[in-house]
């Protein structure tokens, strides 16, 4: 784990919480009922949003719950760090709040869902619904500080710096103002603060730096000042942490000069104490500032105390941050001294020895002094011998174009090897009829052709050919032009039939004179083999006279000559108004005129405003592509 | 110089004719016309296209099997030229084409046979039901009444005379 926590999302106030869920509620949950519905279905709908209401507010408690560190499961020394920071019992309290308050929304839905069930009436339904809402909105309300604390605390924690507590590190420490955090800007990537000021640095920094192509962590820590444990303040409690639950190299910085504001005596007395802290680890003392003054020049009384300081039994490194001596040697003992170590403290585990158990490095033996040189075979090197060798060559077409120059024609079939030499340059079919000659080629053609005829002369002994030639006989031609003439016959009165039914005019009833004549149906009786002579036999006629003959079913009604005046009926619209005939034709015309432009545009007349297409495609959408015109 | 056969419509492809499209695994596909190569490049299959020789011959359209038909093949097997086997293949070409034209054309004379039936059968139908159309069942009725009476008539004169 290189931080505490990988990431913990935004705690929301108080305020934002019960907005973020009533809100995810009001969206997530069926909006629209009413009274007239059927009350389980009512309850229902009541029942869903507040449960919706309870599992959002759940699942967001939950999460701040199990995102949040729990100390006790946290390395000592982010234990520690957690403790110094944000006092644990406080941060525990908070999220033991916080879990309250869920079991109480938690129970408080349950509750409503179990009163909603005997709700009778929407109204009522819905007022259960609000209380129950309410009053989750109210335990939340009571944990309004908590989730503020808390944010706190997580802005916080994100920006802490990322310590590795396992990795190879360096930890420098010291009295405030001694040139740790120069230090620590001369040999990594870091970039803290320095100021000619105690406690510049209020809390702990990281750096970056590799030796031996490995990673190394700097951590420089805040100064220490020589009292007891518990008078230290937070910012020194943090190097206080570090020190103790760190397992690293430390590297206590001395300022020989005192111009930090405390004497080399009182430096040496908080090694002393400290000490006890950081056993169990390397320890490097390290002068700094031997650009003000060498621990040569120094007077009898603090040279003496320096000799004491290397009584100490730790190693004693001089360097200046300012002039960058013995810098880099203080890293490089540093780093020597922890990798040393961490070796060591491996080796003590009994791990390297179930390793160690396993190892063996084999190294061959030679087996006896034989010579054993590469075999190559005799013909081989025959051949290869033979290879150096010039030997007269065969004569290539190449030089032969090279001697005869221009009447040079090249000849490939002079070297082929054919039983009869002169059939060389034969001139070779190689087409015939569309078929490639080389395709019949076959040495015992003959052969198999003589089969084939055989074959093919059994058939003809079989009559296997002449059998399937079998012509109609007279009547079967004549069924076939019978058929014929049928189907001919047929096909024209279909086509009369679907002549006579075309729809190209409003249908009319059946004109008073028929379409049949006399005459026709005489020709079409002729046609089918019938004779109609016109004569007594032929009933034509009494059709005809019969209707004739009927007296009128009404008598027509005459102009009575002056007599009294009657109501006439009613004159019908288009001669209404108009004086005569002639005036009525007049009119018509003029009628027909008018309704000319409209017949152009298709309409019925001026009541017709009828638009077929409201909006043509090619007028409301982008412009043409250059493909098709059918498409946009 | 060869006759080759389209990949498509296996029609002959005379020296100088068609398009070769050679594959990246170096198979040769040729193509008599920009018909065949526009149907190839639109993957569709040569035994699905009615026009083909390939569809004729899957669909049983033409005769397949058949000892006429085994002479002409690619051989994978060289023969040295030999002016006299070259004179009897070229006289032997010509009977061998001769027998397998008579024997595809009987193979479809054969197959249309069915279909020759089935006409018959319709036209014997189609004047036994719908005759009527261009004959009336009326039609001589008054000529055999009239030939009754001069029959009668001559009947009763005769009747007289003896």
């Amino acid at each position: 784990m290189a931080h505490i926590v990988k990431h913990i999302t935004v705690v929301p106030s108080y305020k934002d919480f019960v907005d973020i869920v009533l809100s995810k509620t009001q969206r997530k949950t069926p909006t629209i009922i009413h009274k007239h519905y059927k009350i389980s279905r009512i309850r229902d709908f009541y029942m869903r949003k507040v449960k919706f209401a309870q599992q959002s507010f759940h699942d967001k408690l939950s999460l701040i719950i199990t995102e949040f560190p729990i100390v006790a499961n946290l390395h000592p020394f982010y234990g520690t760090l957690m403790n110094v920071l944000y006092n644990t019992d406080h941060y525990k309290l908070a999220l033991g709040g916080i879990n309250k308050a869920r079991q109480l929304i938690d129970d408080c839905a349950k509750d409503y869902v179990k009163l909603l069930k005997y709700g009778d009436s929407l109204y009522r339904c819905k007022c259960l619904k609000r209380a129950a809402l309410g009053r989750m909105v109210t335990i939340m309300k009571g944990q309004s500080k908590n989730l503020l604390y808390l944010e706190e605390i997580r802005q916080h924690i994100n920006r802490l710096p990322t310590i590795d507590p396992n990795t190879r590190t360096l930890l420098i420490t010291g009295f405030p103002n001694v040139g740790k955090s120069s230090f620590i800007n001369k040999i990594s990537r870091a970039d803290v603060e320095v100021q000619p000021y105690a406690f510049t640095t209020k809390s702990l920094y990281v750096g970056h730096t590799d030796y031996k192509y490995l990673r190394w962590q700097v951590i420089d820590t805040p100064g220490i000042l020589d009292h007891p444990l518990e008078e230290r303040n937070s910012i020194e409690m943090q190097a206080v942490a570090a020190l103790v639950h760190l397992r690293a190299v430390v590297l206590y910085i001395l300022d020989l000069s005192e111009q930090c504001g405390h004497t080399l005596e009182e430096q040496l007395s908080l090694f002393r104490n400290m000490k006890p802290s950081f056993s169990n680890r390397p320890i490097l003392i390290v002068i700094n500032k031997i650009d003000i003054i060498k621990p040569e020049e120094l007077p009898e009384d603090k040279m003496k105390v320096l000799e004491e300081f290397r009584a100490e039994g730790e190693p004693v490194l001089e360097m200046s941050t300012v002039t960058d001596d013995g810098v880099m040697a203080v890293k490089t003992e540093a780093c020597e001294r922890l990798l040393a170590f961490r070796v060591e403290q491996k080796f003590k585990t009994n791990k390297v020895a179930a390793v160690a158990n396993r190892l063996h490095v084999a190294m061959p033996k030679k087996r006896d002094n034989k010579e054993r040189p590469p075999c190559i075979p005799e013909k081989i090197l025959k051949r290869k011998n033979a290879m150096e060798v010039d030997k007269p060559t065969r004569r290539l077409e190449k030089d032969i174009e090279q001697e005869m120059g221009d009447d040079y024609i090249l000849d490939l079939r002079k070297t082929w090897l054919l039983a009869n030499e002169e059939e060389k340059y034969d001139v070779l079919p190689e087409i015939w009829q569309g078929k490639n000659v080389a395709d019949f080629i076959d040495p015992d053609i003959l052969k198999k052709l003589e089969e084939l005829e055989k074959e093919e002369e059994a058939r003809e002994n079989a009559h296997y050919y002449s059998e399937s030639e079998s012509e109609d006989d007279e009547e079967t031609r004549e069924m076939r032009k019978t058929a014929r003439k049928i189907r001919e016959k047929r096909l024209i009165l279909t086509k009369e039939s679907g002549e006579k039914r075309r729809v190209e005019k409003p249908r009319m009833p059946r004109p008073t004179k028929r379409s049949r004549s006399q005459a026709q149906l005489e020709g079409d009786m002729m046609e089918m083999g019938v004779d109609v002579p016109n004569d007594e036999h032929s009933h034509y006629t009494r059709a005809k006279s019969r209707s004739s003959s009927r007296p009128p079913i009404k008598r027509a009604r005459d102009e009575s000559v002056g007599g009294t005046s009657r109501s006439k009926s009613r004159t019908p619209r288009d001669k209404s108004g108009l004086r005569d005939s002639t005036m009525v034709s007049k009119v018509k015309k003029i009628a027909k005129k008018a309704q000319k432009p409209r017949n152009h545009q298709a309409k019925k007349g001026e009541g017709d405003r009828v638009i077929l297409n409201m909006k043509p495609k090619h007028l409301f959408s982008g412009k043409r592509g250059a493909g098709k015109t059918d498409r946009r | 110089m060869r006759v080759e056969k389209c990949f498509f419509c296996s029609s002959p492809m005379y020296p100088g004719h068609g398009i070769h499209f050679v594959r990246n695994d170096s198979k040769i596909f040729r193509f008599c016309r920009s018909k065949c190569h526009k149907a190839f490049q639109k993957k569709r299959n040569p035994r699905k296209a009615r026009w083909t020789k390939a569809f004729r011959k899957a669909a049983g359209k033409e005769l397949t099997v058949d000892s006429s038909l085994e002479f002409e093949k690619r051989r994978n097997v060289p023969v040295k030229y030999n002016k006299e086997l070259w004179q009897n293949t070229v006289k032997a070409m010509k009977r061998i084409e001769e027998i397998k034209a008579r024997r595809q054309n009987h193979f479809i004379a054969n197959r249309l046979k069915k279909g020759k039936e089935l006409r018959k059968e319709a036209d014997r139908k189609e004047v036994e039901k719908n005759i009527h159309l261009i004959k009336s069942p009326a039609a001589g009725l008054k000529q055999k009444k009239q030939m009754v009476e001069v029959v009668m008539e001559r009947d009763v004169e005769e009747m007289e005379e003896n």
